[in-house]
């Protein structure tokens, strides 16, 4: 047998690894945290890597997990060994097939990352909600707890699903165990090989379908047989425990590791037993073995084995002693009376005494708890909470641990500074960065280096950002002599070494919170050494003399520059971490990232070693360490989370958040139903930006298209009168206007919200105002932000004091006009530069006060709604949009449902306006029923109709009267949004957009088309464009971009537009006005570039104009209202490409890369796409120029 | 008839060498070339630029596609498969030179004096018979001393020779205020023979957006006399190879620059337009001419109206310029 190697690898490749040895069919689908399995197989059969039956695994993505999921199944049914990977909606997705596949003894392993579900709210983080709601499909159910077991026991179920025929899903922690980087024992092809023999492949063969030997299977049946041949299984699931102890037995033999179905951890005479499963057991694990070396008796039992769930083996695990029995759950359900692990176990162990069963000497007390939701930390201190509980008298049951539950009062206290044995002996070290800085990716480097490069075990989990513009990450590692289990965070004075990889942190966040006494402080400060000190806060700098910690800084930015490695500061940190760290002797240390650079690059790299070698050594050089001095003399405190002026919600609650001590916030500040209030990213003040834009208002000429752009609503036009600006602050800018779309004499201001700019330049770019003698001197100019931030702040201020302009009186037609309508929309967490976000906040300048929105789960509900801070804003009157998401796959039937229900209301209040006229008055109830809303006067209008019904109604007594006031507001015409990306509407969504498409309602569906999954990291949709890099299509997109304009168009009845707004503005303008008041379903295919497009994003307007110029895009509006006109209604607004797509393709590295991965195709599938847009503006162009105007006659006659 | 010729040291079966050019992207076009009769090739160019961007693509794409979102580690998967433009180069040219049975001459272009040079060793190693160095290099910097960018051509040369043994060329551009003697000082570095002249992309100005963009627009015959004054001047003064290249379509151009003293013709634009086979054209016309005139062999009329041997040394000179423009006649339409 081969000798394994350690390998330093997360869980979600420990598991794909197997799985990709052991079948020979995939169906993905992507979805945090599980996506990366799917990815890492979709790589390798790229690669070409062999299963270990020499056959390349097919790996295909679906469209949804549904289809995922069937695809499995309908593999598994022609003989095939197939797999699949998921996580929470995804896996809720697969139930229907699971019952299938389980149904019909179909061997499977499919692997979980276990993760909440949504319900008040989605969360992406672990637990086990997603896997105990499929506990009833007949698929086995086989946890592991940690990296190394990830692997082992994807092998075991591979072997045991093979034997006993009952398909298994096996999970672990989403995060905690999925993304923990951590080492393990590889296993090698040679054992795998041993526990899967061929001929338990063959016999799972030899059942698969085929004409040569034809079978029937899934048939319908009667009452009379059902029920039977639903029992006709029981032998296979009794049998399966055993099959599965003896591949772990087997497994044992070949690797040295055993596991059991239960494991029993603890003292032999434990009174006090907790049982678990999942990454908590090892944290549980840490806790015994603490407390029974004190004297405790305690002890824990792992469930490995939960389905089918065997009582008596479970029984046998747990000590005869035990007393006091703890079941935690890692998951909820509400109204239930205990979660379900606790219920089997409650119901073992009664069977087993109601039977006449002796194990315990009495009846044990056994009470559940609920721990861990969406990753909720689950800590030693927690866990000796839980077993001082059991010592109480009366132990509660269905408690909580981890939270503070001061509504039910179900929460347990711990004590946080709780530390067990395990920790000592570990070297903690916690890191904060920028997302984008590369602290991570150093991180994982250094990991690599320690725990492959030396005897040292070492540990790495990252702490993310809910943001994507200036993402902190947080990295906690762990290294040691003896392996690392661990699963929690480092926690407060624990870490021996905090590093501050950005300076601007310092004033946000408690980072010396952490530091051990005696520790290592490292901060990158731009200052010299002996001003470093000045940099801190006061806090900081007395935590620093009161813990004895030695502070050292670095000028990373200036040494990575001196090294040509611009702004890549880490692995300038890499090296001080090393040298000061102690972890390693130094100078091997430092040989050792050398090596680590050279093996990362090697001949590919020649220049990028050379300057990481040149960074590496000017780091030791420019490290010093700074004299503490024996008091505090900083001037300042940290940061407030929020500006002094939010409410008091926002103070409390999302400022607490802000600050990262939402943990501490306790169940009674967290509203009940999912509800948070708008507007609150405006009171998170985060000064991303380097630089921020200049206005030169003698050469702006007030085009509104610098607003237009701008993806956080940062910079803002205002149409004013001169008396209203005579308080201005002395800065504060402002000129006549241009132009006849305003009255004379009124003042225009273009204002930058200078600490809510992300520094994107995009609207320098698009700034059309050039100073003649010198064409880069623009109307807009960036410049440094601190030197501007005091007063552009007071401006900001001052500017959002003004008066809004009369939505009555704005000339909508054209840019200048429109764009001074106050944005609904601002502000939010998306990437600098982002290109969908400035088609949603257009979309809430023009329409905002009366919009509702669907959103479908992506990236415009993450930087739409993830907490803490909420994007979507009220205007001055309370009006703004109306935000949910519902899921992924059903956002255009969730917003065709607001649309029902908006109308239906809408009917109601007619008929009741109808019934109560003499009471209302007959022509205010005429106008109400027959108001035209087709223009903003119309509408507010009807608005002040509506004000005047609610006056009229308060004095009427009757129920019709607080009815129609109840549906009163529905009068006025409001506006159904459903938004989404590519992924939704081309793939998972796509049933249901079209079926919305069909039902002719009035919604208007808007696709932030960025032709790939842009949230979950770039996989491949069918918006992919042909030749496209993408994950899942490593090797280029084989075929083309669905045409969804062209399917929208064939029903006849649907407004269709495709736009870029960077490359044609006020057409897209022009588009979201027609689609809005077309008065049935409108299709918004919005073309935005995305980081996945391997493009920075400052050229997110370029890139948009080249996409038009080469055909890559075709803007084009289809209206049918125009038909009736006589009139084609479609508009080809796109000319003949100018200019061939290869020249747009070579500015985008998912194109360009292909010919550096697979030249002969990517010139293959070049002059595919090239063929497929020449095609492509052909037919548009014929089909815009066919004449109606016979058609039109022949409808009059 | 001997069309042969000699050129850094290789012997070439006649006197016309394809420079630098798409058509030796793929080995189908680099053969036609070869049975148009090419003597030798020189590859298309690896760019110092393309060098240095691909390692920071490829470090981008490893290392730095991190936002700091939990849902996304990276957007663009990374295939093993990757390969650098230097190692495409590379794979290209051991496929050249396993189709080939002519010389095949890597390039190099590049300005800088840092680590790109050193690929000049791989290029070797993949079987080149001999290295282009196209040292592309703008003195933008209006505080540099010519004598600076003199230095740069020599320092780059001398780097390059320390890695290298094959021969190595050198192509020039046509903007020094003593050519001649920049050939001098890299004749005593050590070049093996220069290549005159390099043709620049020029930035234009897009009169829509104000933008400066870059230009290349194919040669004509009309630029071949430069290369043909300096080759007139430079022969028998150099003991290098000398190369013309810039501006030869047709055999008359190929003629007038080997009567002028070069070694070797290079063409480029001519097989753009009209395909490699156009070389077949040319050299027939070479044949012709020399059969017609009586000549026995390229070695023969090599030089013979070169600065040393024309009858009026004085025409390759400043006097030639007067004659020009004093024979100027403008066109009717322009009002003079």
């Amino acid at each position: 047998m081969s000798q394994s190697r350690k390998v330093t690898i997360e869980g979600n490749e420990a598991a794909a690894s197997v799985a990709h040895k052991t079948n020979e069919v995939i169906a993905i689908y992507p979805i945090t945290p599980s996506s990366t399995m799917g990815e890492m197989a979709d790589a390798w059969s790229d690669q070409s890597r062999e299963n270990l039956w020499g056959a390349v695994p097919e790996v295909i993505e679906m469209q949804s997990e549904a289809g995922a999921a069937g695809t499995v199944h309908g593999a598994l049914q022609t003989g095939a060994l197939t797999t699949t990977f998921t996580s929470s909606q995804g896996l809720l997705l697969m139930i229907p097939n699971m019952y299938k596949i389980a149904g019909e003894l179909t061997s499977s392993v499919i692997h979980v990352a276990a993760r909440s579900l949504a319900a008040q709210a989605l969360s992406i983080f672990g637990d086990h909600s997603d896997v105990m709601a499929v506990r009833q499909t007949g698929f086995s159910l086989l946890s592991s707890n940690n990296v190394q077991e990830v692997m082992d026991f994807a092998l075991i179920a591979q072997r045991a699903t093979l034997e006993s025929r009952v398909p298994i899903a096996h999970f672990f922690d989403g995060f905690r165990t999925s993304h923990e980087v951590n080492e393990a024992e590889e296993i090698s092809d040679d054992m795998m090989r041993a526990l899967l023999p061929d001929e338990l492949i063959r016999a799972h063969r030899e059942r698969g379908l085929s004409p040569d030997a034809p079978v029937l299977r899934g048939t319908s049946q009667n009452p009379d047989v059902y029920f039977q041949g639903r029992e006709s299984v029981n032998p296979y699931y009794e049998a399966m425990p055993d099959i599965v102890q003896a591949a772990m037995d087997q497994f044992a033999e070949l690797t040295g590791r055993q596991y059991g179905l239960f494991e029993y951890e603890g003292a032999k005479d434990a009174e006090r037993v907790l049982i678990i499963m999942g990454s908590g057991a090892d944290a549980v694990e840490e806790t015994v073995e603490h407390l029974t070396a004190r004297g405790e008796k305690v002890g824990l039992v792992k469930v490995r084995l939960y389905r089918p769930f065997a009582p008596d083996r479970l029984l046998a695990t747990i000590p005869s002693t035990a007393i006091r029995i703890a079941v935690l759950d890692r998951s909820k359900e509400p109204g239930s009376d205990g979660e379900p692990l606790y219920k089997d176990v409650v119901t073992a162990i009664a069977e087993h005494i109601s039977a006449g069963g002796s194990h315990f000497a009495a009846m044990p007390r056994i009470v559940g708890g609920r721990y861990g939701l969406s990753s909720k930390e689950f800590t030693p201190g927690m866990i000796k909470a839980v077993f001082d509980e059991l010592n109480s008298e009366a132990p509660k049951n269905h408690f909580t641990i981890g939270i503070h539950d001061d509504v039910s009062h179900t929460s347990l206290d711990w004590d946080a500074g709780f530390r067990v044995d395990a920790g000592k002996g570990v070297t903690k070290c916690m890191f904060f960065g920028l997302g984008s800085d590369g602290t991570v990716s150093a991180n994982k480097n250094s990991i690599k280096i320690i725990g492959e490069g030396t005897d040292l075990y070492a540990q790495g989990y990252f702490v993310y950002d809910s943001k994507k513009a200036g993402a902190v990450t947080i990295s906690h590692l762990r290294f040691g002599e003896n392996p690392i289990r661990s699963p929690y965070l480092i926690g407060d004075d624990e870490a021996h070494f905090v590093a501050c990889h950005q300076p601007v942190f310092l004033e946000r966040y408690d980072m010396l919170d952490h530091a051990e006494e005696g520790g290592v402080f490292l901060l990158n400060s731009p200052h010299d050494p002996d001003k470093a000190w000045g940099q801190l806060p006061r806090r900081m700098q007395q935590q620093i003399i009161d813990k004895k910690l030695e502070f050292y800084v670095i000028d990373a930015y200036q040494v990575a520059k001196e090294s040509g490695m611009g702004r890549r500061i880490n692995t300038v940190m890499q090296t001080c971490f090393f040298a000061i760290s102690g972890i390693l002797e130094r100078d091997a240390a430092i040989a050792k990232i050398k090596q680590a650079v050279e093996a990362t690059y090697g001949k590919k790299g020649k220049s990028i070693v050379e300057k990481n070698f040149a960074a590496i050594d000017a780091a030791l050089s420019h490290l010093h360490k700074v004299e503490t001095p024996a008091k505090a003399t900083s001037g300042f405190e940290m940061m407030p989370p929020v500006t002094g002026n939010a409410p008091d919600f926002v103070k409390r609650i999302t400022g607490e958040i802000i600050a990262g001590r939402g943990d501490g916030l306790p169940v009674s500040a967290i509203p009940v139903d999912g509800t948070w209030p708008l507007g609150t990213a405006a009171f998170e003040k985060r000064n991303l930006a380097l630089e921020i834009p200049v206005w030169d208002e003698d050469l702006c000429i007030h085009c509104g298209k610098c607003p237009f752009v701008c993806p956080h609503a940062a910079i803002r036009s205002k149409v004013f009168s001169t008396e209203a600006a005579e308080n201005a602050p002395e800065t504060f800018k402002h000129v006549p206007v241009k132009g006849k779309e305003f009255e004379a004499g009124m003042q225009i201001s273009y204002q930058v919200a200078p600490e809510d700019c992300t520094g994107c330049g995009l609207c320098v770019e698009i700034c059309p105002a050039h100073d003649k003698s010198n064409v880069s001197h623009k109307a807009l100019n960036m410049a440094p932000q601190p030197a501007l931030r005091e007063a552009e702040r007071e401006n900001w201020d001052f500017f959002l004091n003004l008066p809004e302009y009369d939505r009555d009186q704005i000339r909508w037609n054209g840019m200048k006009g429109a764009m001074i309508a106050e944005p609904l929309f601002e502000f939010s967490g998306a990437c600098v530069g982002c290109g969908e976000t400035p088609y949603i906040k257009l979309a809430t300048q023009l329409f905002g006060d009366r919009m509702i929105v669907a959103n479908a789960t992506g990236c415009s509900s993450i930087y739409g709604g993830n907490l803490p801070t909420t994007p979507y804003a009220a205007n001055a009157e309370g009006r703004g949009p109306a935000w949910n998401n519902s899921l992924f796959e059903d956002n255009a039937e969730f917003g065709l449902g607001f649309r029902l229900a908006i109308d239906k209301q809408a009917d109601y209040g007619r008929a009741l306006l109808a019934r109560m006229e003499a009471q209302v008055g007959g022509q205010l109830v005429r106008e109400l029923i027959e108001a035209d809303q087709s223009d903003e006067p119309g509408i507010h209008g009807q608005r002040r109709r509506v004000a005047e019904l609610k006056g009229i109604l308060k004095g009427i007594d009757s129920v019709d009267a607080r009815n129609l006031e109840s549906v009163s507001d529905r009068l006025v015409k409001q506006s159904v949004w459903i938004i989404g990306g590519d992924g939704w509407a081309y793939d998972i969504g796509f049933g249901g957009v079209d079926h919305v498409m069909a039902s002719g309602r009035d919604v208007n569906i808007l696709v932030l088309d960025t032709e790939v999954y842009s949230n979950t990291g770039g996989q491949m949709s069918k918006a992919t464009p042909t030749g496209a890099i993408a994950k899942f299509a490593a090797g280029g997109k084989p075929v083309a971009k669905k045409d969804m304009a062209r399917i929208a168009m064939a029903y006849g009845h649907v407004y269709v537009t495709q736009v870029a707004f960077g490359s044609k503005d006020v057409l897209t303008l022009r588009a979201f006005m027609e689609a809005e008041s077309y008065p049935g379903p409108s299709l918004i295919i919005a073309y935005s570039p995305c980081i996945a497009h391997g493009v920075d994003l400052s050229h997110c307007i370029r890139q948009q104009d080249l996409a038009v110029n080469s055909g890559h895009v075709n803007l084009m509006r289809y209206d049918p209202r125009r038909a009736d006109k006589g009139l084609n209604p479609l508009q080809l607004d796109s000319k003949k490409p100018t200019i061939p797509f290869k020249e747009f393709a070579e500015t985008e590295t998912r194109f360009s890369m292909l010919w550096r991965t697979h030249p002969q195709q990517a010139a293959r599938l070049m002059t595919k796409a090239q063929n497929e847009i020449d095609e492509r503006h052909h037919q548009l162009q014929q089909l815009s120029a066919m004449s109606y105007e016979k058609l039109a006659q022949e409808g009059e006659e | 008839m001997d069309l042969s010729t000699t050129y850094l040291g290789l012997k070439l079966a006649n006197p016309f060498v394809p420079s630098a050019s798409p058509l030796s992207h793929n080995v189908d076009t680099a053969k036609r070339l070869e049975d148009a009769g090419a003597a030798a090739i020189i590859m298309y160019s690896l760019f110092e630029e393309q060098i240095a961007t691909d390692e920071d693509n490829l470090d981008h794409l490893m290392h730095r596609q991190d936002i700091g979102h939990g849902e996304a580690h990276s957007y663009l998967p990374v295939h093993e498969a990757y390969k650098t433009r230097l190692e495409d180069y590379l794979e290209n040219l051991s496929s050249l030179k396993a189709a080939l049975s002519i010389p095949v001459i890597a390039s190099l272009n590049g300005s800088s004096i840092g680590g790109w040079v050193e690929h000049g060793k791989h290029l070797q190693e993949a079987g080149a018979d001999a290295l282009e160095l196209n040292v592309y290099y703008i003195a933008a910097d209006i505080e540099q001393e010519g004598v600076a960018v003199e230095d740069r051509y020599v320092s780059i040369l001398r780097e390059l020779k320390r890695h290298v043994s094959v021969p190595i060329n050198m192509k020039l551009s046509p903007q020094f205020s003593s050519v001649g003697h920049l050939v001098k000082q890299l004749e005593a570095a050590g070049v093996n023979g220069v290549s005159l002249f390099n043709r620049f992309y020029q930035p234009d100005i897009d009169l829509a957006t104000l933008q400066v963009t870059p230009t290349l627009k194919l040669s004509s015959s009309a630029e071949s006399l430069l290369a043909m004054r300096w080759i007139a001047i430079l022969f028998g003064r150099v003991g290098i190879s000398l190369a013309a290249t810039g501006g030869v379509h047709t055999s008359q151009d190929a003629i007038k620059i080997l009567l002028a003293g070069a070694d070797v013709v290079h063409m480029c634009s001519a097989l753009l337009v009209h395909g490699p086979e156009r070389l077949s054209e040319v050299l027939d016309g070479l044949r012709m001419w020399m059969e017609e005139n009586e000549y026995d062999s390229v070695e023969q009329l090599k030089g013979s109206v070169s600065q040393i041997h024309a009858e009026n040394p004085a025409a390759f000179e400043r006097a030639n310029y007067m004659k020009v423009l004093e024979s100027f006649e403008p066109p009717a339409s322009v009002w003079r």
